[in-house]
């Protein structure tokens, strides 16, 4: 028995010893998290924290209440269990209380489901700092900033329906910066294995895109054609999985989507892909791979149980701490590269500042912007998914094809699902890359994006 | 006090962290420190009179700093032996001697005065001590209300934060701190076929005791939020164009979070978080003669301010708490600093620098970071505006990597003519850039309209930090502002 799965016993044995007739789950994670941060070239904060953690909800004479603590010296699980059965006592009933999952074969789901690498699990901060060193090396000179991650978690589910179930993951990212007085070029990667963090190759394309920034020029506000790099398409795919593909927005009419119709240019396809994380969230229910549109065609939202029962339809394994309030949304978005790049695009042969994959996007386009990231994304109209932010970390004029050069900082008021609406989109690049999100430890997969049409309200000096 | 469930036989928490020092130093480091934290939290919210969440959580650890030549190191353990403190300090000091491998130029640390103390912010009512059920009921009736009268979604929730911290160093600090935070807040949405509307109290947090949520009244002003919501789907949109901006206090003290608060960090000047959270535009150089704003502005940061959310004792690396003037008749004087980044800057004083918990290294952050009155009154604002619009309570925030370009939007607004409050309008948005707002900043509301906010959800740092921050503000008037943009 693996030590979290020990300690959830004992916190249902617990449980049963002082309310033989509640429903219980326990989630118990022991994370590691390391991450090696530089800035100006050098290593200037260098963090490691490890614990354990347990989540308990239970549900006792029709109300629900949930606890969370870590594991200590200090921890008491009895006392935990009774404060968390005597917060339930005081809530009122809880009439959608979707109840738990059953025991049926969840092991047998999730065998050789899980997403670890032992060598990155057990990382050492030399082994951080030698891929930073090798960015910064790579460089030549440019001042340099940015992290080098390492997670890892091994994790248990147990309830008193008799569902046990096990699980561990690590996770290992770059998302760094190398700079010129007037431009920064950025390099990411995400990838369960430390060993795919190559420092000098990510060093190289950061200090490509940054040469290939100086001195960018002022634009005009207004509607551009866009081809959107990875790093800004997951943006848009976060904040539709935030606002649009969540079961509690759908719930509660808050979100656009609608199951079964056109919503998106048929070179759309988006699936929920856990390749990254634990095979199965805080309700012990599995991940599994999940289409959410399918050709253009929006198939569903995301659920843990309690949207799931609500709207008649399964846990699609999305549960995670805190969901009541936010509810259920994607983790491991995954937008569908194109099986192979549109004909007639080879006209741009070398493109240091992006990835070959992109150039074909830019050979198509008369007269656009290349766009590498957004930055400062926030939502204006949560049912419409409008949102206003900034470029970053390069903008790039494209005439005839080619790109002709770099452009100042814009800001954006825009509503994404109509940016990916029928019609809406030109081309969707062939190859998808794994990047790690500004915020938290989410993480997406896409390739570049080409739209019609992006509205640009302003230049970032005003 | 100790934690409840503290065994007798354990080390007093001074001496875990003295441990996690000493092994620190013993490994290598030149200067080690340790805070040793036990916190409390809890959070209930409420949605359509439905308890959708109760949330309480209890954790304890040690988080340790060392410093090894010019190179820190952090490592943070929730085990509070004296192996685990000293497990925690030893592997600090070998963080340290990877970060070295990387390293940056020779660093030293301001000095800061060695204090053996303790202090605790005032509480009338324990929050925690109040039952689960009286403040279910606050939030269930908030929420019925607004139902009531309108609302399609009413949501309600509190958040009450309970931190005891055990800090030493090897310089000799010994600094015990006890910190009760609390606070409160109400929404209201409305659904329209097209879109949806939002209004919401005053979210207001503070370094204090349950009497602050019981003075927030959320019952009283639910109907009219409610109300407001509804209305504010048929309303017509803020109009586009360039006008006189009048905003509330609650939106001024988001402008001065985002447009000042951030600028004037000094890890952010320096460049430390060039790649995730950005830059400033202001550079050292200028510190002492850039002009900010108009001569009516005035931004203190006090951490001292009684009752305010980022108020403390002592900073997390033992810095006593001191208000710094930060702008001054709109030139800027001050910026918020820790203990490196000032040496590297060649300043004298730090007392910015906190985390968000045990496991975070501690970072440069803002305290309370606000607004000195002005002569005005937001009544005199209105009457001397031919044309305008007054907006208030915000909806969405977002700015640049300099932080000098922002767009922010507000949950309400105003047209205003002929000095006169007249309809209501809605999704009123503002843009510009910090110095040229700040400069057109002509009135500017008294001392009787000061209001001191609290932000509980400051986000920054890699790992992600959330902190809390204080912001005395008043209404002001701005003038040539663009308003109304929109997709």
């Amino acid at each position: 028995m693996s030590a979290e799965l020990d300690i959830a016993a004992q916190v249902l044995e617990l449980v049963r010893h002082r309310a033989p007739n509640a429903a219980a789950e326990v989630f118990v994670e022991t994370h590691r998290l390391a991450l090696t941060r530089f800035a100006n070239s050098f290593i200037h904060q260098n963090v490691a924290d490890e614990g354990t953690s347990v989540w308990l909800r239970l549900h006792h004479d029709g109300r629900t209440a949930i606890g969370s603590a870590n594991i200590g010296p200090l921890s008491s699980l009895d006392d935990f269990v009774a404060r968390t059965l005597t917060a339930s006592q005081l809530l009122p009933v809880d009439p959608s209380w979707p109840g738990l999952n059953g025991a049926e074969s969840a092991e047998a789901a999730l065998h050789g489901q899980n997403n670890l690498d032992e060598a990155t699990f057990h990382a050492s901060p030399d082994d951080r700092a030698a891929v930073v060193r090798a960015f910064v090396d790579a460089a030549e000179g440019l001042p340099t900033a940015g992290y080098c991650r390492t997670t890892g978690s091994t994790a248990a589910y147990a309830n008193t329906a008799g569902r046990s179930v096990t699980g561990a993951a690590s996770t290992a990212a770059v998302d760094a910066i190398a700079r010129t007085p007037s431009s920064d070029g950025v390099a990411r990667i995400a990838s369960v294995r430390l060993s795919d963090m190559d420092g000098a190759r990510l060093g190289a394309v950061a200090v490509a895109k940054a040469r290939a920034g100086t001195e960018p020029v002022t634009l005009p506000a207004g509607q551009y054609p866009v081809v959107l790099e990875p790093a800004a398409v997951i943006d848009v795919l976060i904040s539709l999985g935030l606002y649009g593909f969540n079961g509690k927005a759908l719930l509660e009419r808050r979100s656009f989507i609608a199951p079964g119709e056109a919503q998106f240019d048929p070179v759309i396809s988006l699936v929920d892909d856990p390749t990254l994380g634990l095979p199965f969230d805080i309700e012990g229910t599995p991940k599994r791979r999940l289409n959410l549109v399918t050709d253009g065609v929006t198939q569903t939202a995301v659920h843990d149980r309690r949207t799931a029962a609500a709207l008649k339809v399964s846990s699609t394994g999305h549960a995670i701490a805190g969901g009541a309030r936010l509810g259920p949304f994607p983790q491991n978005l995954l937008l569908s590269p194109a099986p192979e790049a549109p004909a007639g695009s080879s006209t741009v042969d070398d493109l240091p500042i992006a990835d070959p994959s992109v150039a074909p996007l830019i050979a198509g386009m008369e007269r656009g912007l290349l766009v590498s990231d957004l930055w400062y994304t926030r939502v204006l109209d949560p049912r419409t998914v409008v949102m206003t932010g900034l470029t970053r970390n390069g903008v790039w004029l494209i005439e005839n094809g080619e790109l002709v050069r770099p452009v100042r900082n814009l800001r954006f008021t825009q509503s994404y699902p109509s940016a990916l609406a029928p019609g809406a989109v030109r081309a969707v690049g062939s190859r998808a890359i794994t990047i790690p999100y500004n915020w938290g430890l989410l993480t997406a997969t896409a390739p570049a994006l080409a739209v019609e049409s992006w509205n640009f309200t302003g230049d970032a000096t005003g | 006090m100790a934690p409840r469930h503290m065994p007798e036989c354990l080390m007093s928490f001074f001496e875990v962290a003295d441990a996690a020092v000493a092994a620190a130093i013993e490994a290598g480091a030149r200067y080690a420190d340790a805070r040793v934290m036990h916190r409390r939290y809890e959070s209930m919210s409420v949605r359509n009179t439905e308890v959708e969440d109760l949330t309480q959580t209890e954790d304890a650890g040690i988080g340790v700093r060392a410093l090894v030549g010019s190179s820190w190191g952090f490592h943070a353990l929730p085990d509070l032996t004296e192996a685990g403190a000293r497990r925690a300090g030893r592997a600090a000091t070998e963080i340290a001697r990877a970060s070295a491998r990387v390293p940056g130029p020779p660093l030293e640390l301001v000095e800061v005065e060695v204090r053996v103390d303790s202090w605790a912010n005032p509480c009338r009512i324990d929050p925690l001590s109040v039952s689960l059920s009286e403040k279910g009921d606050l939030l269930v009736e908030t929420t019925r209300l607004m139902v009531e009268h309108g609302a399609d979604i009413a949501e309600a929730s509190y958040s009450i934060w309970d931190a005891r911290i055990w800090f030493t160093s090897s310089a000799g600090h010994r600094i015990e701190q006890h910190i009760r935070k609390c606070g409160a807040g109400s929404s209201a949405t409305a659904i329209g076929e097209h879109e949806t509307q939002r209004r919401s109290s005053p979210r207001q947090y503070g370094t204090a005791g349950w009497e602050l949520v019981e003075d927030l009244d959320l019952i009283g002003s639910a109907p009219q939020l409610a109300s407001e919501a509804r209305a504010l789907l048929t309303a017509p949109p803020c109009p586009e164009g360039t006008t006189t901006l009048i905003l509330g206090s609650e939106q001024m003290a988001l402008q001065i979070h985002e447009s000042v608060g951030h600028a004037v960090e000094l890890d952010r000047i320096l460049g430390w978080e060039a790649a995730f959270a950005g830059t400033s535009w202001l550079d050292l150089s200028q510190l002492g003669n850039l002009q900010y704003g108009s001569p009516l502005m005035n931004i203190t940061a006090d951490p001292t301010i009684p009752g305010a959310l980022g108020s403390f004792g002592y900073d997390d690396e033992g810095t006593p708490a001191a208000p710094r003037d930060i702008v001054r008749d709109g030139i800027w004087v001050g910026v918020l600093a820790g203990r490196d980044s000032a040496a590297v800057a060649g300043l004298d004083y730090a007392g910015s620098v906190r985390s968000d918990g045990w496991a975070r290294l501690p970072m440069v952050r803002m305290t309370n970071v606000g607004l000195l009155p002005g002569p005005h009154s937001l009544e005199e604002m209105i009457a001397e505006t031919s044309e305008g619009v007054f907006m208030e309570t915000n909806r969405s925030w977002s700015i640049d990597d300099k932080r000098l370009n922002f767009q922010f939007g507000c949950e309400i607004g105003w047209e205003i003519r002929n000095g006169k409050r007249g309809r209501m309008l809605r999704n009123p948005t503002y843009t510009g850039i910090g110095p040229v707002f700040w400069r057109s900043m002509d009135m500017l509301g008294g001392a009787d309209e000061l209001i001191v906010w609290g932000t509980p959800n400051c986000g920054k740092g890699q790992p992600s930090q959330i902190g809390h921050t204080g912001h005395p503000a008043v209404p002001a008037r701005f003038t040539n502002v663009r308003v109304g943009v929109r997709g």
